[in-house]
């Protein structure tokens, strides 16, 4: 058939259009099958790897296979377990809280007695130059988290400096570090309601 | 055909420049040039997604017929699009961490659609894929500038974190500029993007003005000659 004549035609368009979304989404199908173990793969190393940083105690088991689910304020919260010998001796889990430009999400790590090992924000959306100084590699403010229990300090005194608490701000952003500083708190008082559940302290080895 | 190619190389880098001349994906522009890590990343990004796209666009072009030309571009933009972001994701994750952001952005670049609609349709896919690469290397060029002036500015600093783009190699780059400087907030918020690309559009004119000007100034007393 001659194509000049054929391309004038309605019929025409309409094979073009659905042919090129048939094409597209094959090749969209293909890449999401070749890609997809791939990409589980480096998001469970991305994973192991935001769980090992805040976790600077020993441990022996798979962190990734030893989890519970508690019900949290708004969602679920999984909690993964480290293990020496069988006994927890740390707990990590993700908080979040609404920053200035969406939520900063953090993984944090407690000991078995409620003390922060390390906090490290996995996603946010803060200004650049201003609000990512939460990243380690931009600054060393989220090392001011570690060591910290709930009650050491206060209660009160778990807010940013401008808000009377013993967390600095930074110049130009504040709302940032008190979205992290609200979130980690929940983080330990989430921790204090659940321990038993946490520590699997009925349940024992496994 | 040689000098076809150097005015397509003209035309992508200073003529015709996407940022400077054509004024065209403002939204990526003004959204990265924070750092010059970041416009450096964007850029090459882009690059890569307007070589792509104008090479594919070029060879299917007599197959596609003008009515229903647009929504075809912009599916097979899409598609593109998606094919770096899954595979960087799968890949070169290390690198995925740190360009994912802005590989999603490129969709929302309108300078792709408008290559493929002035260019890729009505050239060969040689010339086409050029014209991608020079339209996506004076991009970079581009950002890179805006994002360098708005850190050196703004922070003190250039390069900042070039490291985790480029890999540690490159972490020669990272300098800075003014030491102990507090930062000019402003240069760093969306409106110093707006002031920078500002004046940078103002000075070339006055150097595409300037050239002009000797241009004419060398043509007349050749005439006069005559």
């Amino acid at each position: 058939m001659d194509l000049e004549k054929l391309r004038g035609k309605l019929v025409y368009q309409g094979i073009l259009l659905g042919g090129v979304a048939l094409l597209t989404a094959g090749a969209l199908a293909l890449a999401d099958h070749a890609t997809e173990a791939d990409i589980r793969a480096a998001q469970e190393q991305d994973m192991k790897q935001s769980l090992t940083q805040v976790l600077t105690v020993p441990y022996d088991n798979d962190l990734l296979k030893d989890t519970v689910t508690v019900p949290g304020e708004k969602s679920d919260v999984t909690v993964y377990r480290a293990r020496k010998e069988g006994k927890v001796v740390a707990v990590v889990f993700q908080v979040q809280a609404q920053g200035y430009a969406g939520p900063v999400v953090s993984m944090m790590g407690l000991d078995s007695a409620g003390k922060v090992l390390g906090v490290r924000v996995i996603k946010h959306k803060e200004t650049p130059g201003l609000g990512d100084k939460i990243e380690p590699a931009k600054g060393d403010w989220i090392h001011s988290f570690e060591g910290k229990v709930l009650g050491e300090p206060a209660a009160d005194k778990w807010a940013v400096k401008k808000d009377g608490g013993v967390f600095d701000q930074f110049a130009g952003a504040t709302i940032t570090p008190r979205a992290v500083v609200k979130s980690v708190k929940g983080g330990l008082e989430f921790f204090e309601r659940n321990k038993p559940l946490l520590l699997d302290e009925a349940g024992g080895v496994k | 055909m040689s000098g076809n190619y150097g005015r397509i190389t003209r035309d992508g880098l200073w003529d015709n420049n996407i940022v400077f001349a054509q004024i065209l994906g403002m939204c990526p522009t003004m959204a990265v040039t924070s750092s010059a890590t970041n416009g450096l990343g964007m850029g090459l990004a882009t690059t890569a997604v307007l070589l792509a796209s104008n090479a594919l666009v070029s060879s299917v072009r007599h197959l596609i017929t003008p009515d229903v030309r647009i929504p075809v571009y912009i599916v097979l933009i899409a598609t593109l699009v998606t094919l770096v972001d899954v595979s960087l994701n799968a890949w070169a994750h290390d690198l995925y961490k740190v360009l994912g952001l802005y590989i999603a952005l490129i969709v929302a670049n309108c300078a792709v659609l408008g290559r493929a609609e002035a260019f890729a349709q009505k050239a060969g896919v040689g010339e086409a894929a050029m014209d991608g690469l020079m339209m996506g290397l004076g991009f970079t060029l581009a950002l890179t500038l805006i994002g360098g002036i708005r850190e050196v500015i703004g922070a003190g600093t250039l390069f900042a974190n070039a490291h985790l783009l480029l890999g540690s190699s490159f972490a020669f780059l990272e300098t800075t500029v003014i030491p102990e400087y507090k930062g000019y907030l402003l240069m760093i918020l969306p409106p110093g993007g707006f002031l920078v690309l500002g004046f940078l559009l103002a000075g070339k004119r006055v150097l595409d003005a300037r050239r002009a000007a000797r241009a004419a100034a060398v043509a007349i007393p050749e005439a006069a000659a005559n």
